[in-house]
């Protein structure tokens, strides 16, 4: 069972594109409706991330399995800017953008794992998932 | 895709659809402050009923149009958060700042009610009252 979406981040359409699909990926995996919401959310925000700095990116959508449960993998990618300070990035409170400061450590929080990586001047990944409650 | 604005007496009542792009809360944030001019509203009301998703543009275009519809003498209540979305928000760390919320358009209407009524400013304009108010000065 690997069903995995590619989806061109581009402009704000995207943004709402990706977020939708993410939506239906979780549905189909059984996920409740309040983590529908928080995945929604978190895809939101990643892709928002990716037409605000790096212009253009990609996001991939995975449906996972292992013997005992299911899930959604995310991954965020793009070759932009990236990011020179990853550890001050993940403190609440902090944004290049002058916007609400919240974005990473807000994400982190509504998904079961968070993981960054991102090089200046090469662009930044951000893999995330969730897995459905039993 | 535009929002939909009624214009209930001395309200604005916008319903937010749940697939809105940022260009399409953007217009909705400068449609409905240049409608409170227009129409001269003394309150809106921002019904998110049917969003599915309150991320941190959307958030900040709430705040947004409750500030500069202040700005225009104008009162802001966002009504219909449903519990998904409060979680969310809440886990993500988003604040509306201290803009009005209510339950459901019910609500709402009945906080405007008690918070566009202006007594002072009435009693000064109506005839009724103006005379009287007068006469006990001359007294």
């Amino acid at each position: 069972m690997a069903s995995t979406e590619h989806i061109a981040i581009r402009s704000d359409r995207d943004v709402l594109l990706a977020r939708q699909r993410g939506r239906a990926l979780g549905e189909q995996a059984g996920f409740v409706a309040t983590d529908l919401t928080l995945i929604a959310t978190a895809i939101s925000e990643l892709a928002r991330n990716i037409v605000l700095y790096a212009r253009e990116g990609e996001m991939e959508l995975q449906l996972v399995a292992d013997d005992h449960r299911r899930g959604l993998v995310i991954v965020a990618r793009d070759h932009g800017p990236g990011i020179a300070d990853l550890e001050r990035a993940m403190e609440d409170g902090y944004s290049t953008s002058g916007g609400l400061g919240l974005g990473l450590p807000g994400v982190k929080r509504l998904m079961d794992s968070f993981d960054i990586v991102s090089h200046p001047g090469q662009g930044t990944r951000v893999h995330i998932s969730k897995w459905r409650r039993s | 895709m535009d929002v939909p604005v009624l214009k209930q007496g001395q309200y604005l009542i916008a319903t937010v659809q749940s697939a809105l792009t940022d260009a399409d809360l953007a217009q909705l944030r400068r449609s409905l402050v240049e409608q409170v001019g227009r129409f001269r509203s003394r309150g809106v009301i921002v019904d998110v009923t049917a969003v599915d998703v309150l991320d941190s543009f959307a958030c900040r275009i709430l705040r947004d149009i409750a500030h500069m519809a202040g700005f225009r003498g104008a009162e802001t209540v966002i009504v219909g958060i449903h519990p998904d979305l409060a979680f969310t928000m809440v886990q993500l760390g988003l604040s509306l700042e201290g803009v009005a919320t209510a339950l459901d358009l019910e609500e709402g209407l009945a906080y405007l009610d008690q918070h566009t009524r202006r007594p002072g400013r009435r009693a000064l304009h109506s005839g009724a009252t103006l005379p009287e108010s007068k006469t006990r000065g001359v007294h």
